[in-house]
């Protein structure tokens, strides 16, 4: 990514990683569903809305399906831009929209069967706080 | 086909294909149907009102103020938006990705 424009100054990243613990119970995997075709077109317009706020350079975002195990990673979001302070506030923001409107849905496996994850108040408040007047 | 066509077809009944995911796709046995909807349901929230009526669990999931999604080909519709034959509609729970 750094090699595809001089101009950039910073390469913020993150990467989201399967617990073995959640709400209490063991975690023995993951199964990660998505919805082909709205998901990609919701990435993309995350994408849009970030380059729209901040400076950036070069962005990818990459989310796994499919079952995975505790210590996998399931999303790698990478943002350049000029200086440091866009490249974090971007990468925080994509990782803030993606979990509150992409389209994947999370199932635990756990010894007591599978549950799907619930949504949470907590990643809401997070998006919110990116809301423009 | 002739505009005037299709407006008869809409008038008889619409067809549409719909798609479950996630919990909801397990809790309503199904990941996708094609089902048929008399003239009167023109948008969402009469789609959601017509499926309710088919009892539990359809009611239940599907009331008003249950937090799921409904997006009209592969775009995030609300419960105002027109459904029209050849539609696909997509339920799905709240995303819990990343």
């Amino acid at each position: 990514m750094r090699r595809s424009n001089p101009r950039i100054g910073a390469i913020a990243c993150f990467v989201g990683v399967v617990r073995d613990l959640n709400e209490g119970a063991d975690v023995a995997d993951m199964t990660l569903e998505h919805y082909p075709g709205l998901t990609e077109k919701a990435l993309e317009k995350i994408e849009a809305e970030a380059r729209a706020r901040w400076n950036i350079l070069d962005a990818l975002v990459v989310h796994r399906v499919g079952v995975l195990r505790p210590s996998d990673q399931i999303v790698l979001v990478v943002v350049a831009s000029a200086h440091r302070g866009e490249a974090f506030q971007a990468c925080e923001f994509l990782m803030d929209y993606l979990k509150t409107k992409a389209p994947f849905w999370k199932k635990e496996g756990t010894p007591q069967g599978g549950r799907w994850v619930e949504s949470r108040q907590s990643d809401d408040t997070a998006a919110e706080r990116w809301r423009t007047a | 086909m002739e505009p005037n066509d299709s407006a008869v077809d809409e008038r008889v009944s619409i067809a549409v294909e719909v798609l479950y995911f996630a919990r909801l796709r397990e809790v309503f046995g199904r990941d996708r149907e094609r089902a048929q909807l008399p003239a009167d349901v023109r948008n969402v929230a009469d789609f959601m009102a017509w499926l309710r009526k088919r009892g539990a669990p359809w009611d239940k999931e599907l009331a008003p103020g249950r937090p799921f999604l409904v997006a009209i080909n592969e775009e995030m519709a609300d419960p105002g938006m027109p459904i029209r034959s050849g539609d696909t509609v997509a339920i799905m729970p709240p995303v819990t990705g990343g």
